[in-house]
């Protein structure tokens, strides 16, 4: 919808003033923050009892519930994150998590916007088939490609490196990532390209001097996606890399201060914590990419 | 962190995408060498291509030996649908579907996708919005394991006579002076009690990409519309929606393939067990703990036809966004 | 420049096979390597296990140099992908006889007879625990570290309070538990879950009472398929289980939700309430070691003990059933020989049952070892069991243990659906065995 069409829209709504337009204009004011922030509490509730129980003993975490921690007496300790922090491979996993999550970050990125450009702004044979079988490819349990894929990284000598990782990471997160930037690739205003066009840019001008730039937070939120899904896994890691403790990211040394009965879940509520650190400062970090305006002024008159 | 790690780090950080780009640039340079009129016919490929080895890789290659697998028996013998047979007549393939399809894919996906756009909307009007986004999005950042954790204590169950030590059954008891739930193991809840974990965890994956996709709409046209004096219930309507229809469309339809293909979430609360079962963790079952490939295969060769709807609606979208440029 | 007019495919193919070349350069530097070897060890032992696993092997590394590289994950599925794709550890812990026989038939398994020294096998283990780790004949597994099942542990102070004497039979149990009843409480405790497997702790019980109902030839018959779970003596069993205990109202604490929803190693925490909350606690011989970590307070023998679990009918007496953790061994490289050769030893055993929550089958291994008396007990029960059987569910493939589990859950859910409960458990039975 262009601009013009747009105000046409509104004034035709503004036509019917009704009830729940009245509640709607009262909803900027109090009723907003309270909403939001009883919505946001309430979010909050699950982490924060997490919180409050790594700070407790295990006699007390499963005799009684987590609030009763916030009266006196305050029984708290700090044992929980004691024993995570002196797991003697918690250094080192988590520098290889850092090793893994990095460039399974990068590559995907770097490929899927190459790909969702030309998806979204050039016409070729076969566009649309291909991108629904990309998109129709994100139902794929990743279980079902370990198998063939193992054998053909053992029979490449693969297995154990991060470069397994980093590779396989990159293939399993292609298709979002090429449907979330072709999404924002493709609500860029068509005058942009048409005036490009004129001005005489070619495809790489416009691609790295104007598309990217202007896709900055989808760009954005495609790096927070998918470094914290391969910050989390764990599974994947497993599989191709092994679990060795010199190459084993953090979320295998988390899950190991559990034992095979499923004993000393009391540990992984301080881990997860610890844990949890990374991805959110690489959220915060990012947030500065959120803003608004971008896109102001760049195709007036 | 030693250094040649470091150095192997930053090397790869800068020569991966570095090297990527000279491979574009190179070959628009050898592209322009070609005719005017190929040039559109063959540049469209460059760009794409290297995704598509990934994919073709990492994704195509094994689907193609999943469903080839499916229609095999153990020992390798061609046995056409014997293997989707079984799997139908399976009790607990039945209450996996309908769970994926009742539960999982109406529950959840509506569910995120109206908190993600509310929250996304409603966290634009307000000056403290970092942070409420920091915390919606907090779940995303805990992995599955530290997510069943969490939930395991939201719901857990203690007898009556005894302090509640889960603060859904707290809240029971002392609001509503009832009996204590087993959430996870009463057959009529445990499917919305997992749905409201996986909300809770997904929620801020909708509203993170809305929220982007909100900042593209030009701050001046809403202010225009404001100006024009229509009330906000108006500007959500008939501004908002509208522009963000693309970005819902993405969203909500990651949300369904993430339904239909839900796995860790039940996998590590329930196991599946109390008719929480979901098809991912059957294919599971089947490949890994009962050696049965071909039943395995046949369950997910079952998700992939049951994403096909959703690429109709995405090609009905795709058509309409073309035939509007 | 002539090169450059080929198509953009292959000048892909120019720049990515260097850059993956120089990847696996640098990806192979970023692993390991020693002059000696190294043996890959894939087992689900996590937290306190692994590092008692570390403790077993330190000796091994100091003597000869060759690394040990575990791998610690509760997700079975990591084993046989590995292994499917033809990229097993070298050893590998095992879920059970009934995952190593499905091994050995595929031929996945590298046979130990020249592995392990057969005369020193013979005078340090029983013969059933030597067979129970072949496959036609030949030996493919072995016990790291054993338990015992069908203990019911008890505090001390709780029955001295009120004087309740030690069951020795089951109508003592049985007048027992209703003794207790009476005086106003619960006299079990149970909890069904446990993350990834809920509902083996009640097989448990149903093992314990087919041995010692049925017998140990029909619960042989039963481990091995033969004997349908619809047949009097199994469906007796399940019974005896149910109206004696689960689905007898107020005789376990917090009755079927408290049991569905709290996991085993959680539910025995009220035993140790004051007032109690319950009784007793039926369950395996690592459970004394769950007890101290979860209250280091607590002493063996004073705050917490146990007596065996009296056998249904007089006859099938001093049936035990036992448990084991498993290893097999997938690669055959001197190092991976020399590391299973160590392990069998009473050397290597001693080191895990002297850090507790573990028995040996090693009967070399000096009961002096243990850490506390309790561990001594149950170690002479488990070396001198008249009866021994292993956990049939263990012995079971998995699909059918996997269903033993959930029918568990569903009886205690329904008692009265028991015979459509066993019926599926046929149907499973047919196809799992295969």
């Amino acid at each position: 919808m262009t601009v013009a069409s747009e105000r046409m829209a509104v004034q035709a709504g503004k036509a019917a003033q009704s009830t729940p337009e009245w509640l709607a204009g009262r909803l900027g004011g109090l009723a907003l923050h309270v909403a939001l922030i009883s919505i946001t509490v309430a979010w909050v509730v699950p982490t924060a009892g997490l919180f409050v129980s790594s700070f407790r003993d295990l006699n007390s975490i499963t005799t009684t519930g987590w609030w009763t921690a916030l009266a006196p007496p305050f029984k708290f300790t700090l044992d929980n994150y004691q024993h995570v922090l002196e797991r003697n491979n918690l250094g080192t996993s988590f520098v290889n998590s850092f090793m893994i999550a990095i460039p399974a970050t990068i590559i995907p990125a770097t490929l899927a916007a190459f790909a969702a450009y030309a998806f979204t702004w050039m016409k070729f044979w076969g566009r649309d088939w291909l991108f629904l079988a990309l998109v129709g490819l994100l139902v794929v349990p990743l279980q079902a490609t370990f198998i063939p894929l193992l054998k053909l990284f053992t029979s490449l000598g693969l297995t154990g490196t991060f470069p397994a990782v980093w590779l396989a990471h990159t293939g399993y997160g292609l298709p979002f990532a090429i449907y979330l930037l072709s999404n924002f690739f493709r609500a860029l205003p068509s005058d942009l390209f048409e005036s490009a066009e004129i001005d005489g840019a070619g495809t790489l001008t416009v691609f790295f001097r104007i598309v990217l730039p202007l896709s900055v937070p989808a760009i954005a939120s495609l790096v927070i996606f998918q470094f914290l899904w391969v910050w989390n896994d764990l599974l994947v890691a497993l599989i191709y890399l092994g679990g060795s403790p010199d190459v084993s990211p953090l979320t295998v040394t988390v899950a190991n201060l559990v034992n095979s009965l499923g004993q000393g879940y009391q540990w992984l509520t301080a881990a997860a914590f610890l844990s949890m650190i990374v991805p959110l400062v690489v959220f915060f970090s990012l947030q500065r990419y959120f803003v608004r305006g971008i896109l102001a002024g760049s195709v007036k008159g | 962190m030693d250094i040649f790690q470091l150095l192997t780090l930053a090397g790869v950080v800068v020569l991966v995408p570095t090297a990527l780009a000279v491979y574009i640039i190179g070959l628009e340079y050898v592209v322009r060498l070609l005719p005017d009129a190929t040039q559109p016919r063959v540049r469209p490929w460059i760009w794409v291509t290297p995704a598509l080895v990934f994919v073709a890789l990492f994704l195509v290659y094994p689907t193609l030996g999943t469903i080839q697998i499916s229609l095999l028996d153990r020992a390798g013998n061609f046995v056409g649908l014997a293997n989707y047979a079984t799997v139908f007549n399976d009790s607990g393939v039945i209450i996996a579907i309908r769970n994926n399809f009742l539960y999982w894919l109406v529950l959840y996906t509506v569910f995120v996708l109206v908190f993600g756009v509310l929250l996304a909307v409603l966290a634009d009007r307000v000056r403290y919005e970092t942070l409420l986004k920091s915390l919606i999005f907090m779940p995303m950042a805990i992995s599955f394991v530290a997510l069943g954790v969490i939930w395991k204590f939201m719901y857990s169950y203690q007898p009556a006579d005894a302090p509640q030590t889960g603060t859904m059954n707290a809240l029971v008891t002392t609001l509503f002076h009832a009996q204590p739930v087993t959430w996870l193991q009463d057959r009529a809840i445990d499917n919305p009690a997992l749905i409201a974990t996986a909300v809770w965890g997904f929620t801020g994956f909708a509203m993170v990409i809305l929220s982007a996709a909100l900042k593209g709409i030009p701050g001046d046209l809403l202010e225009a519309a404001r100006v024009d004096g229509a009330g906000e219930l108006t500007i959500f309507r008939r501004v908002i929606l509208p522009l963000l229809m693309p970005t819902i469309t993405v969203v909500g339809t990651t949300l369904v393939i993430f339904a239909l293909k839900a796995f860790d979430i039940v996998y590590v609360m329930t196991g599946g067990n109390y008719d929480t079962d979901v098809l991912a963790n059957r294919m599971y079952l089947e490949l890994t703990k009962f050696s049965q490939p071909g039943r395995a295969g046949a369950v997910a060769t079952i998700l992939l036809l049951a994403v096909i709807p959703v690429l109709i609606f995405n090609l009905r979208q795709l058509r309409a966004v073309e035939s509007r440029r | 420049m002539g090169v450059l007019k080929v198509r953009g495919f292959s000048l892909t193919r120019s720049f990515v096979v260097p850059l993956v070349a120089l990847l696996v350069a640098v990806g192979c530097a970023t692993g390991s390597s020693s002059d000696k070897g190294s043996v890959s060890v894939l087992a689900a032992w996590g937290g306190s296990e692994q590092d008692s696993f570390m403790a077993m092997v330190k000796p091994f590394t100091d003597r000869t140099g060759i690394k040990i590289n575990y791998t610690g994950t509760r997700d079975t599925s990591v084993l046989t992908t590995r292994i499917q794709a033809g990229n097993p550890p070298d050893l590998a812990g095992l879920p059970g006889p009934g995952q190593m026989y499905d091994l050995a038939k595929q031929g996945k398994l590298i046979s130990l007879d020249g592995v392990l020294d057969s005369s020193q096998m013979a005078s340090d283990y029983a013969p059933d625990w030597i067979k129970l780790g072949q496959y036609n004949g030949k030996t493919v597994g072995i016990f790291i570290k054993t338990s015992l099942k069908g203990l019911v542990w008890y505090v001390p102070k709780n029955f001295q309070a009120k004087a309740y004497p030690l069951p020795k039979t089951w109508d003592d149990l049985l007048a027992l538990q209703d003794t207790i009843k009476n005086g106003g409480t619960a006299p079990w405790c149970i909890g069904l879950a446990s993350s990834g497997a809920d509902g083996w702790p009640g097989t448990d019980w149903v093992k314990d009472i087919v041995l010692t109902q049925a017998g140990p030839s029909v619960y042989d018959k039963w481990a091995a398929g033969t004997q349908k779970w619809t047949s009097a003596e199994i469906k007796t069993a399940f019974q005896t289980w149910g109206t004696n205990f689960v689905n007898k109202s107020g005789y376990v604490y917090g009755g079927a939700a408290a049991m569905k929803s709290t996991d085993f190693a959680d539910s025995a925490t009220p035993m140790f309430a004051t007032p109690p909350k319950c009784y007793m606690h039926h369950q395996a011989s690592f459970m004394s070691g769950i007890f101290v970590e979860k209250n280091p307070a607590l002493k063996p023998t004073t705050d917490f003990s146990f007596f065996p679990m009296p056998p249904v009918t007089s006859a099938n007496d001093g049936g035990h059933v036992v448990a084991g953790d498993l290893f097999g061994m997938f690669k055959d490289t001197a190092q991976a020989r020399a590391l299973m050769k160590y392990l069998v030893t009473a050397e290597a055993q001693t080191i895990w049952v002297k850090r507790g929550g573990a028995l040996s089958a090693n009967k070399k291994v000096d009961l002096a070892s243990y850490p506390d008396d309790l561990s001594r007990q149950m170690a002479a029960v488990l070396v001198g069991a008249k009866i021994a059987r292993f956990d049939a569910g263990d012995l079971m493939p998995p699909a059918m243990q996997s269903a033993f589990w959930k029918a568990v859950l569903d009886y205690v859910s329904n008692p009265g659906q028991l015979d459509s409960i066993l019926t599926n458990l046929d149907k499973i039975q047919v196809d799992a065995y295969k």
